[in-house]
């Protein structure tokens, strides 16, 4: 048999013809091969590239420590202390966030308001952005955590900054506090550092107003991650810029000297220097623990804040605004000595009450006082007194001084939410009401009721003005990070410095002369004795019957109807250094508002805070002075 | 003219004879590729030969003795062996499915003592090997008859349900893909080809419907929209894609490729080892990587139109096929033209019985080169 027939002849042409088909259809299939190449690695190859490097490179911001806050002498007022959180990564919880939040549950104690917050927040960032379950974390929890983490895809312990108010509810009312961004706030503010979860910023007050110098710059690490995100290695870091100290002209004894005396009255006080403005202490009570707000108020606790009575949340110094009663009378009496009417031998009699056609004003004192000079109108605080002046004077001179003496308008204190009181005006009388303006309401504003306002804020810048005779205002910051807020000496005041002595006297006998309304409430101390003038600010109208009944005398009525008690004054006399307002909401009774302006003026004199050097860090550029040529 | 060749065949070739006769440009080539390959592993281990790198050097060693002996043993002998190892590699798979462990989700190795197999790659070489012995012995009309088509079709049917159910989609369709190729290249008539591709045709939404493993619709589902659930399933092609794709004109350079030392590729050192080859050399790299794979099947195609014997020529041809599947399958599949199918790139890809049956093959194709000239008469069933 044949090894090689035409059988095999016939095959062997089938299948050298078939294989090079096979050949042909194969080098179709390389084709598409290398045309796959071509459109992955030319055609789309830019946008694969941009992709690789995404999936590489992780861009993280870093939040920049925020500035602290210090007093006069270098007392840290409002720092950062560490914060030990955990943070959960969306894209690297491989079973899924909620199966990652029950874990870490099982570990620390997340309650279930916690987890939806969180799930809320991972809705809303990209999936590698770091999202904190929870912070402030005991060192044992967090060790807890560092030790499951294993078990715990997507977490991430971290340690960060927490602000921390170290005098808690002291400084609340200037210090503010920060709390998380919400989402209106990112709504006028394009700083990258809000978009940083967890992120703080100033809500209120000098952290607030500071905001922008306190955060500073915001950094960003450049970091090269694996596919499960661990970093591999930082390729580029930029630190930002840390946020700007901030000095404060307050002197953290007096300010605690004087939260502990207002206690737990509603209560405002101020403490300035006279010939500056500096504010030395400012305190409004109640206040509330700023750390809360920081690490999150339950609502119990904001519930327990707002309905109150006492009104924790309302800083009394600049957003209270009262009627100044007999504390307004001072600027009465520089009017009238201005006006040219309170002549050294101007008198009025006073016999308890005066009239106006058919309206009877009473003195507060039942039979009179008798006759009185200026000085023994101040003395007395005697109604009649003022009344008879302020018919005289007219409300135009009244306004022009009260303006002058910083009234009427916001002192431009560094503070968000400042109110401005009122003094009143016949434009403003007539535009407001379309009547004309009365006698009589020129009579009551001659004793600081009627249309007057004003804020303890603006009252111990009445008082500090009269002390010293000059234009000052309210200053809060001495220094932002090395730079010295700018500021002018301040002008005398466009006023008689008669005026303004004989109403220092006038005052100087309410405390320092027997029968001076507040004579007993005097500093006895030689040297230390201060001039004041109290007040009461009606919080409602009496009727007739009532004042016949002795109503007025306060202590009958419920605590909420009693009138406000105001007081303030300087010292020492002879000198004047220190100015102070006080107001005790509700507090008529007992002058409980003179007793503290008196323990704190005594205070702060024995301790001097003007008389020690303070502690502000020197700006760099005055120690090298001017170069030499 | 006739008994040139049948006295050629008479002589028998000295071992030494038999070495020079060895195609060695093609061996030579085979070394560059699969160094290609070492120095991916080396690559992706961050610049280490631990743990890829070196132990498939070892392996690629053992498998370029395996060739050589492969080559010179007579052609005829492995015809004699074809059917005992069919038998074995069935057995094989068939202990699989009962004892095998799984890997990777499917049940694919056996231990024999030290030695881990993947009784699948063992029967792509036994099954070409023994549809080669079997058609040897048919002309094309035999090819077509009803008799003989049922034996051929068993023979690839039977082992390709024992690696379906272990599962292994990917090894399955080689394996139906090579032997329907050889049925293809011995002669089949067209009057069964044609009614046969539209079945085919029929079948695929039907295979869907009650055949395919829910991991495997979901691969295929992914396939076609992988963005859909870029984290998930659809991890790997679009991971494939972005390091092939990043790779540009002419890639990151040696070393350089993050996708994979980052660990956004998978299986980066097996299955996807291409695309780091992609993303470190680039266009001009991969081209000239497929262009390497050409030559070789090039080389294939000529051995098998050159050798004397039917075995001889369906063995090489089926060999080649072999290796082209490999390449189109894996190379679809890594660009993100097919679903995610589990089928490495041949002498790339890190894997020892993967390499050593690659290897062993060329070594039968270099034992048709050897014994080109050998004539088998079409009843004979080997030397042993």
């Amino acid at each position: 048999m044949p090894l090689f027939d035409k059988k095999d002849k016939s095959r062997y042409a089938t299948f050298t013809r078939r294989s090079l088909g096979l050949g042909g259809g194969m080098a179709l299939v390389f084709g598409v091969l290398a045309g796959r190449l071509y459109q992955l690695q030319i055609r789309d190859g830019d946008q694969y590239m941009t992709e690789a490097e995404d999936n590489r490179i992780n861009e993280r911001l870093l939040a920049p420590p925020r500035g602290r806050i210090f007093d006069r002498f270098g007392v840290e007022l409002a720092n950062n202390r560490r914060n030990y959180r955990v943070l959960l990564v969306a894209e690297q919880a491989t079973e899924g966030v909620e199966q990652a939040l029950d874990t870490i549950g099982k570990v620390i104690a997340i309650s279930e308001a916690q987890k939806k917050r969180v799930l809320a927040t991972l809705a809303q960032n990209k999936k590698f952005v770091p999202v904190p379950v929870a912070e402030n974390l005991s060192w044992e929890e967090f060790s807890r955590i560092n030790m499951h983490l294993p078990y715990l895809p997507g977490v991430q312990p971290d340690v960060g900054e927490t602000r921390d108010y170290p005098f808690n509810d002291e400084l609340v009312h200037i210090l503010g506090y920060v709390a998380q961004v919400s989402p209106g706030d990112k709504k006028n503010d394009e700083d990258p550092l809000l978009d940083i979860p967890g992120y703080r910023i100033g809500k209120r007050g000098i952290e607030r107003q500071y905001d922008d110098a306190l955060r500073g710059k915001a950094g960003a690490s450049r970091v090269e991650v694996n596919a499960y995100g661990r970093v591999i290695r930082e390729l580029g870091h930029d630190a930002g810029e840390p946020g700007q100290d901030i000095w404060l002209t307050i002197d953290h004894d007096v300010q605690q000297f004087v939260s502990q005396r207002l206690g737990n009255e509603s209560a405002a006080c101020i403490v300035t220097d006279v010939a500056t403005g500096d504010i030395i202490a400012m305190a409004s009570t109640p206040g509330y623990d700023p750390n809360l707000f920081n690490v999150g108020i339950s609502p119990d606790q904001w519930k327990d804040l707002t309905i109150n009575d006492h009104k924790p949340l309302l800083d009394k110094v600049m957003s209270g605004v009262y009627p100044p009663g007999s504390t307004f009378k001072p600027v009465v009496a520089l009017a009238a000595v201005e006006a040219g009417l309170a002549t050294p031998d101007y008198r009025v009699s006073c016999n308890g009450a005066t009239t106006l056609g058919n309206h009877t004003f009473h003195c507060w004192k039942k039979g009179g006082h008798g006759t009185l000079d200026l000085e023994g109108g101040l003395k007395n605080s005697c109604d009649v007194f003022f009344y008879e002046t302020a018919r005289r004077l007219g409300i135009d001179k009244i306004q022009e001084v009260a303006l002058k003496l910083g009234m009427g308008a916001p002192t431009g204190i560094e503070l968000p939410g400042e109110k401005s009181g009122f003094i009143p005006s016949r434009a403003w009388k007539q535009k407001r009401y379309g009547v004309a303006w009365q006698q009589g309401d020129t009579m009551s504003c001659g004793i600081g009721q009627g249309y007057v306002t004003a804020t303890p804020l603006q009252l111990a810048l009445e008082v500090s003005r009269i002390a010293s005779g000059r234009n000052i205002t309210p200053r809060l910051v001495h220094m932002v990070g090395n730079e010295p807020t700018r500021r002018e000496a301040a002008a005398p005041l466009d006023l008689s410095e008669q005026g303004l002595a004989r109403v220092r006297e006038g005052m100087n006998q309410v405390t320092n002369v027997p029968g001076g309304t507040a004579y007993a409430f005097r500093i006895a101390e030689p040297g230390f004795e201060m001039a004041g003038k109290t007040g009461t600010a009606q919080v409602r109208a009496y009727s007739q019957e009532e004042h016949l009944r002795g109503v007025t005398k306060d202590s009958a009525l419920e605590w909420k109807l009693r009138d406000h008690g105001l007081f303030i004054a300087f010292a020492p006399v002879a000198q004047p250094k220190y100015a102070c307002a006080c107001l005790v909401e509700h507090g008529a009774v007992g002058h409980p508002q003179v007793l503290m302006a008196r323990d704190i003026l005594l205070h702060t004199q024995k301790r001097d805070p003007l008389g020690m050097p303070a502690a502000y860090p020197v700006k760099a550029a005055s120690l090298t002075g001017s170069p030499v040529r | 003219m006739i008994s040139r060749p049948y006295a050629a065949a008479k002589r028998t070739l000295g071992v030494t004879e038999k070495l020079l006769e060895v195609n060695w440009g093609l061996v030579l080539l085979i070394g560059i590729i699969a160094t290609g390959g070492i120095a991916m592993l080396y690559s992706v281990a961050g610049g280490h030969f631990h743990p890829w790198a070196l132990s498939q050097l070892s392996k690629f060693v053992v498998g370029l003795f395996i060739l050589v002996v492969a080559a010179t043993i007579d052609v005829r002998v492995w015809m004699s062996l074809a059917y005992p190892a069919y038998a074995v590699a069935l057995l094989l798979l068939i202990a699989v499915d009962v004892a095998g462990h799984e890997g990777l989700g499917a049940q694919r190795w056996i231990a024999l003592g030290p030695i881990e197999l993947q009784p699948s790659e063992l029967m792509k070489v036994s099954l070409v090997l023994a549809l080669a012995r079997f058609l040897h012995g048919k002309s094309v009309e035999e090819v077509s008859k009803p008799l003989n088509l049922g034996i051929a079709l068993a023979m690839i049917g039977i082992p390709a349900l024992f690696v379906v159910i272990e599962p292994n989609l990917g090894t399955t369709l080689i394996i139906v893909a090579d032997g329907c190729a050889l049925l293809f290249l011995a002669g089949l008539s067209w009057y069964w080809i044609t009614p046969a591709l539209a079945a085919v045709a029929t079948a695929v939404p039907l295979a869907w419907r009650f055949v395919l493993h829910d991991y495997q619709k979901a691969r295929v589902m992914t396939f076609l929209d992988p963005e859909a659930d870029a984290l998930g399933a659809g991890w790997n092609i679009t991971q494939a894609k972005i390091a092939i794709g990043s790779g540009g004109v002419s890639g990151k350079g040696f070393l350089n490729g993050t996708q994979s030392r980052l660990n956004f590729l998978p299986e980066k050192q097996t299955d996807f080892i291409f695309t780091n080859f992609g993303e470190e050399f680039g266009f001009v790299g991969s081209v000239a990587l497929l262009i390497l794979f050409a030559v070789v099947i090039f080389y294939g195609i000529q051995i098998a139109t050159g050798a004397r014997s039917q075995f001889s020529r369906l063995l090489a041809m089926g060999i080649t096929l072999n290796f082209f599947f490999y390449i189109m399958i894996n190379g679809l599949m890594v660009m993100g033209l097919i679903p995610v199918v589990g089928i490495p790139m041949p002498l790339l890809s890190y894997g020892g019985t993967a390499m050593l049956t690659v290897m062993f093959g060329f070594g039968l194709l270099m034992s048709v080169h050897v014994h080109r000239q050998v004539e088998i008469p079409r009843h004979s069933g080997g030397i042993i």
